[in-house]
């Protein structure tokens, strides 16, 4: 085994508040800045260690494992590790395998979060780039150093591929089985050759996704699916109202329901453990509780966003200026000004959040979770539990979508989970189950968000002032990684995609107020692109109908300094037939172009708007990632933000009344449906610049062209969202 | 003791026979393939089938079950079976794959009836089944792929 010795990952910590705050003081730049990425994606291979034992273990048999440590929650991060991986090895594709890392901020950390193990920006692919194209290449020249010593000839003249390590001149060959154990133990090398992209054989290829087979036959493991043996399980009683508290409970009916072993106060809420999940939400029906809500949040959605309308008339603190755009807009020959808003949005992945946790026989602790920021969530359960990092032992496993939901600073439900097992004495492994209805009104919603805008134009069209405030609740402030995110006030997370926006406009500002409401919220796919995006790229639409101008030369005449923009955008139109718009009443063509993440994304939607019905019925999409490691997981996650962001486009919110939310299920919230999909065309362009993500660059650009399109069929212009043709809400 | 039959295989089941045969399935059996989603059958991941038709396993109490033979996807097979998951892995339609169990066995229930299923009837038969990944397009495509090969 190529790994003979493995680093031991389970390293003690000097104290858990020190890890905690000594992440908070290392991590230099958290979130993904496209300017950093490119700069981290760029070639700095000296500061990359070569670490073979730490990624890949190659058995007698021919198996390759892969150690991934990211989160897979469906974009297929998986097999586009794999794959670079595989590629620089030499590997054979069908002995591939993959198995999730330990939880280790040392040797499996995000280099782009910093000492951070965890998932998210879209940045699995771009911070693994050289790590495991590094150590792929390292793992190959030890298996060539092991044959030429072997067979006494120059390594020179040894090739790898397919998994067999071959000596041409004397035709002497040997599988990576046979050598793996003793290159294992040879130096590993720090500086390997990496592959040119010419000789590459997959990396840029369609290989069969790696999960296919389990996905499809009922046995990929996901926590919810775990069984310990004795296993309990548990489902908590959580307030209706935001920062309410528990008063006081009465638990006789529910400790009579057939199965209920014990009920149990805890911070969320109160806990009914019960033999199965069955029992336990039976026993929480009969469970009575009475809430404090002098702390919680009591007002409706709807008087948070007329609070928003008041605060948004004045500056809000200052994210970007240039000149003065409110005296450019007074000699403006024609002003837009235009207010859009957005709801709370609910991640809702398939699979409700829940977690398993398990006593050892040495004291530590067995954890089983989809885990997103694996080294957090190990050291904020150690501190409830009372040990150090090193003794709570995380086996991550498939997660059922997450779009965000799984990665909070606090980690908040495996501390609920580490409080309920502790609260039950610890005795039988406990599995805790978030039911749907739990996890809709649970919060950490993507915030609902309020942007007012006046842009304006010259007598000839060109745009000579962007006057731009938002309002919205900062995910940021208040949390953990407050001190590294949010600077002056202002959480980068809220104002991206405007503040920074790639348009050349001679003069604009951008402000923001950050909303103060008690609802929880969190980043949601794509963050705060899912609403500046939007009214980016209507605001840019509706200047370009004002000026008279094509929205697609418009664009194009402001992007002059975004080759790789204008690339996607041209590509889209192009392959959209932009030039010839369908001549059918009540349908037609918009366009939206953006960047996050470090990815270009363009779409074209193909609208039929008729009455109030919005009918999407193609969308073509043009997208540039650098190298395209996968690029059918590349056009899967594209055609899959469609799917998943399209509900949101033309319907989803969560509301709330008085505090409550209001919608608990699928009924009220309802996702996407086949029958609403439309034909999704992705058009990859060819790059040899490093690879940066698309689990998230597909989301923002939807609702833009969406509402863009309904805007040429229909001349009605909609900016909300969700969009609303019927006239009730209003634009 | 209720029994029943669960992929050919009789068991004797010691819950209450208003426990959903989701739960049953899944807490009694371990039989985990059969996912959960929602609880009211507005999403479909618990699809199993009874007598060879696809049914929500939430809203199937086990007291009513009586003698229909219980298929999931564990145990799941024959020709239609086969070209249905041979469709899905060729063209990788899963992404977190946790709908995934359900969406098959709501295709298969299609094709076993209708050999040529068109779009329509394919939106007819596949709306319950939720997929927040947005696999759809390669959902319809697998349907077409396999009924292709079924022919």
């Amino acid at each position: 085994m190529l790994n003979a010795r493995r680093p031991n990952p389970l390293s003690a910590r000097p104290s858990r508040r020190g890890l905690l705050a000594g992440a908070g003081a290392l991590v230099v730049a958290f979130r993904l800045d496209p300017k950093s990425a490119r700069a981290a994606a760029g070639p700095n291979l000296a500061d990359v260690k070569a670490q073979p034992n730490a990624f890949v273990r190659i058995g007698a048999d021919d198996t390759v494992t892969v150690v991934i440590k990211h989160l897979d929650m469906g974009q297929g991060n998986t097999t586009g590790l794999a794959t670079i991986l595989a590629d620089e090895l030499g590997a054979d594709w069908r002995q591939v395998r993959t198995e999730f890392a330990p939880a280790d901020a040392t040797l499996y950390n995000n280099s782009l979060m910093g000492p951070i193990q965890g998932t998210g920006g879209s940045t699995a692919v771009a911070n693994s780039w050289f790590q495991l194209r590094k150590a792929g290449a390292a793992a190959r020249e030890m298996l060539m150093a092991e044959a030429a010593f072997r067979w006494k000839v120059p390594v020179s003249e040894i090739t790898v591929a397919d998994n067999v390590v071959r000596h041409g001149p004397s035709g002497r060959q040997a599988r990576f089985g046979e050598l793996a154990a003793s290159a294992a133990s040879l130096p590993v090398p720090s500086e390997p050759r990496l592959k040119d992209p010419s000789e590459w054989t997959l990396i840029g290829q369609k290989v069969p996704r790696l999960d296919s087979v389990a996905k499809t036959n009922g046995t990929a493991v996901y926590s919810l699916d775990i069984r310990r043996p004795n296993q309990v399980t548990a489902v908590v009683a959580r307030a209706p109202r935001f920062g309410a508290t528990v008063k006081s409970f009465d638990a006789s009916a529910a400790r009579k329901v057939a199965g209920v072993r014990d009920v149990v106060q805890v911070p969320t809420g109160v806990a009914v453990i019960a033999r199965d999940t069955w029992s336990a939400m039976k026993g929480r029906e009969a469970l009575t509780v009475a809430w404090d809500d002098s702390t919680a949040e009591t007002r409706s959605s709807d008087a948070i966003l007329a609070e928003y309308r008041e605060r948004a008339k004045g500056p809000g603190l200052t994210a970007s200026e240039r000149g003065d755009p409110q005296a450019a807009l007074k000699g403006a020959a024609k002003v837009v000004e235009a207010e859009f808003t957005f709801p709370y949005l609910a991640h809702a992945a398939m699979e409700p959040l829940n977690a398993t946790i398990e006593k050892a026989a040495d004291g530590g602790y067995d954890v089983y979770a989809g885990f997103q920021f694996q080294t957090v969530e190990q050291a904020t359960m150690a501190a409830i539990l009372g040990v150090t990092a090193d003794r709570v032992r995380l086996h991550s496993n498939w997660a059922g979508g997450s779009f965000g939901r799984r990665a909070t600073p606090t980690a908040d439900y495996l501390a609920e989970a580490a409080t309920v097992f502790k609260a039950s004495g610890e005795k039988a492994p406990l599995h805790l189950v978030w039911t749907r209805e739990d996890d809709m009104a649970g919060g950490y919603y993507r915030p609902t968000v309020l942007h007012k805008v006046r842009a304006g134009i010259d007598g000839k069209g060109a745009v000579v002032g962007w006057d731009h405030v938002m309002v919205g609740k900062s995910i940021m402030i208040g949390s953990p990684f407050e001190a590294m995110i949010v600077k002056n006030g202002i959480d980068s997370t809220t104002v991206e995609g405007a503040s920074d926006t790639p348009y050349a406009l001679p003069a604009y500002r951008f402000g923001v107020h950050n909303g103060r409401e008690g609802v929880p919220v969190l980043w949601w796919r794509s963050v705060g692109h899912t609403h500046t995006a939007h009214v980016m790229e209507v605001m840019i639409d509706e200047l370009a109908h004002a000026a008279n101008v094509d929205p697609v030369a418009y664009r194009l005449s402001l992007l002059a300094q975004a080759p790789r923009l204008s690339g996607v955008l041209k590509l889209a139109a192009d392959k959209a037939g932009w030039n010839s718009k369908p001549q059918e009443p009540g349908r037609g063509l918009g366009v939206a172009v953006h960047e996050s993440f470090g990815s270009y994304v363009a779409m074209v939607a193909d609208v039929t708007a008729q009455d109030a019905a919005i009918r999407v019925n193609r969308i073509v999409a043009a997208v540039d990632v650098g190298v395209p490691v996968n690029p059918d997981v590349i056009r899967a996650q594209v055609e899959g933000a469609v799917g998943f962001a399209l509900s949101a486009v033309l319907r989803n919110r969560i509301t709330l009344k008085d505090g409550r939310v209001q919608e608990h299920n699928f009924d009220a919230y309802e996702p996407t449906r086949m029958s609403e999909m439309p034909k999704v065309e992705v058009h990859i362009v060819p790059s040899q610049v490093a690879p940066t993500g698309i689990g998230e660059p597909g989301v923002p650009v939807l609702g833009p062209s969406i509402a863009n399109a309904v805007f040429a069929a229909t001349g009605r212009r909609l900016r909300s969202l969700p969009l609303d043709l019927s006239g009730v809400k209003g634009a | 003791m209720p029994k029943l039959t669960v992929n050919g295989e009789a068991r004797e089941i010691d819950a209450d026979p208003d426990m959903p045969l989701l739960w049953v399935l899944r807490d009694r059996l371990d039989a985990t393939g059969t996912k959960y989603g929602c609880g009211i059958a507005q999403c479909g991941a618990c699809t199993i089938h009874l007598d060879g038709q696809p049914v929500r396993a939430c809203q199937t109490k086990l007291g009513d079950v009586g003698t229909a033979q219980i298929t999931t996807i564990e145990g799941v097979n024959g020709r239609v079976a086969d070209a249905v998951q041979a469709a899905w892995r060729k063209l990788d339609v899963v992404q977190c794959g946790y709908c995934q169990s359900g969406q098959i066995m709501s295709a298969i229930g299609l094709l076993a009836g209708n050999a040529k299923p068109s779009d329509a009837d394919i939106d007819g038969a596949m709306d319950g089944n939720i997929c927040r990944c947005g696999t759809y397009q390669r959902i319809r495509a697998a349907i077409h792929e396999a009924a292709r090969s079924l022919a």
